[in-house]
């Protein structure tokens, strides 16, 4: 019986050695859904991927991936995943099509289907120009690309994304944002991993934030901001007297000021309403800005409201 | 998604022959883009067979009757030549162990061995390369053998055999290294002893008296000894049935060696 699930996780425990790495990990994705794990360098992330993907054996719990438990039947899990990890999973020596079809193949597609699926994969890619190329001669985007495009040679129906997009550069992390928000239309049920919150913000349907190897909170990425708080707009100023004046005018909307660094902090609410309100205020008043700038909520800040304590401060 | 995708229903020892033949279709292309191993394996021979045939000339005076040095030699260098072609089959697994590739793999539904498989076989086409250039420099070298074609093809299967043999123990040294320095240290420490410790460049009678049971008796001798009776009709005695199950009882051990210690690594 197909379950709504297309993988459950249930309190899996894993160390190494002495050093407990998860303790106790429990998640449910949802089919045709993306769920983020959301946390720092070293909270388990990777351990996790590498368990569900069948890498990696575990100490307790219960894991399955499509009704397949991935300790007992390890190889009914491998063809219905695709794995992306964080060092591009491609032999360098092939070109971008050898590689696509050689996976191909070894996902047991007959070499026909795998060469049309390779020309069909590069150009949703946009390698069709770098197909003959041996990989060593790709940018990073381009490999992570085609490292992507490889787990989807036999269209899985579960894809594992393992910081699909650290390392890159802005406009190849939005180029595969694109390609991963595609992904999902199209029904992949999706498990990434990330340590950017904008990442899981823009992505997902659901995060769940992991530290030290537990989860320390887990919801829609609404519930979570509303946790943490909204964005803010930073104004600062460039006299002590215009700060001053600026407070005044500000009043009650002030969630925080800084005096020394003559700094004022406005919660947006509501982008359209709340910046232009502000500043038509400062304006009004005569004021010079020296700088704006807006402040996102960052990862450390989920982490300073959920645990109380910055991210960095305990790396 | 416009195709739809056809799996291939082969039964599983068919799949499991099939990701094989993938694997070393994978490594052979290595091989051929490997530009500068490429360029190795054509002047490697041909420098070791100028070199020790003019170093070792006077050794001519110690050979029996009527064999001339260079026809003593060749089977040697060719054994040599296989013997230390195998330290790359060792790197070739430690490189793929070391990077992302190899989870890749193993998240994939196909055979445990293949990787592995890939390496050993496309070493047995290199290595026919090698002999290739080595026999043709040879004969312009003044060579003569007096195979007949039969004694071709034992020495085509001999050299397989043991290019399999060697390059299974490789793959081991390539598990089991955490380094392809290391790969280069391990093979170096196991594959000059053997080599040079053999019938290879000199007869093992003229070396001393503490190293000649085991130069006579170890397996790159017995190799050796039978191409060479092969090769130029030197008495061939128990060389030809030793050498056979010397390489047959190091795959026996070295495949499923090889082959647990790779899945050990990779499941950890």
């Amino acid at each position: 019986m197909a379950s709504k699930y297309a993988i459950t996780v249930k309190n899996l425990k894993k160390s190494y050695g002495d050093t407990e790495v998860l303790k106790g990990i429990s998640l449910n994705i949802e089919r045709g859904t993306m769920l983020a794990l959301l946390g720092p360098n070293g909270a388990g992330k990777t351990t996790t991927v590498r368990i569900l993907s069948t890498l990696l054996k575990y100490d307790s719990g219960n894991v399955a991936v499509e009704g397949h438990d991935v300790s007992k039947q390890p190889d009914a899990v491998r063809s219905v995943i695709g794995l992306t990890g964080q060092s591009a999973a491609v032999d360098e020596m092939l070109t971008g099509r050898e590689n696509l079809v050689m996976m191909g193949e070894l996902y047991r597609l007959t070499r026909r289907s795998a060469k049309a699926r390779a020309e069909e994969l590069l150009a949703d890619f946009d390698l069709v120009e770098a197909a003959n190329r041996p990989l060593k001669t790709y940018s990073g985007g381009m490999r992570r690309r085609l490292d992507l495009a490889v787990s989807l040679i036999a269209t899985p129906p579960i894809i594992f994304l393992d910081e699909p997009t650290t390392g890159l550069d802005p406009r190849s992390r939005m180029a595969m944002w694109d390609i991963i928000t595609e992904l999902k239309q199209k029904g992949t049920t999706i498990l990434l991993t990330t340590q950017y919150l904008e990442e899981a913000d823009q992505l997902a349907d659901q995060i769940v934030v992991i530290d030290g190897g537990k989860v320390i909170a887990e919801g829609t990425a609404k519930d979570l901001k509303a946790k943490i708080g909204n964005d803010r707009l930073e104004l600062t100023f460039a006299t002590k007297k215009s700060y001053d004046r600026a407070c005044e005018v500000i009043g009650n909307d002030t969630v925080e000021s800084d005096p020394k660094e003559r700094t004022i902090a406005v919660l947006i609410r509501d982008t359209d309403q709340d910046v232009a309100s502000a500043i038509a205020r400062i304006h009004g008043a005569n004021l010079k800005i020296q700088s704006i700038a807006i402040h996102k909520p960052t990862l450390d800040d989920v982490f300073l409201s959920v645990t109380g304590k910055s991210g960095k401060e305990k790396n | 998604m416009a195709t739809t995708l056809e799996f291939s229903k082969r039964p599983k020892w068919a799949s499991s022959l099939n990701d094989s033949l993938v694997m070393i279709r994978r490594s052979s292309t290595h091989i051929v883009r490997n530009t500068d191993q490429l360029i190795g394996t054509f002047f490697q021979p041909i420098m070791f067979l100028v070199l020790f045939t003019a170093v070792f000339n006077a050794v001519g005076m110690a050979l029996p009757d009527g064999v001339s040095y260079i026809n003593f030699i060749m089977a040697g260098i060719i054994i040599q030549t296989v013997a230390f072609g195998s330290t790359t089959t060792a790197i070739a697994v430690c490189n793929d162990l070391q990077k992302g590739i190899i989870d890749r793999f193993r998240s994939l539904p196909m055979s445990d061995t293949a990787v592995l498989t890939g390496h050993v076989v496309s070493d047995v086409f290199r290595n026919a390369i090698s002999t290739a250039v080595m026999l043709i420099a040879g004969l312009a070298f003044g060579f003569r053998p007096n195979a007949s074609l039969a004694d071709w093809l034992a020495i085509i299967g001999l050299i397989v055999l043991f290019t399999l043999a060697f390059s299974w123990m490789a793959a081991i040294m390539g598990v089991l290294a955490k380094s392809v320095e290391g790969v280069q240290w391990m093979t170096f420490v196991i594959v000059f002893p053997l080599t040079f410790a053999s019938s290879a460049f000199v007869p093992a009678e003229t070396m001393v008296s503490w190293l000649q049971p085991f130069a006579m008796n170890q397996p790159i001798t017995q190799v050796i000894e039978a191409i060479r009776a092969l090769m130029i009709g030197t008495p061939i005695g128990d060389y030809g049935v030793n050498s056979v199950l010397w390489c047959l009882g190091i795959l026996v051990v070295s495949v499923p060696l090889a082959t647990v210690l790779f899945k050990r690594k990779t499941t950890s």
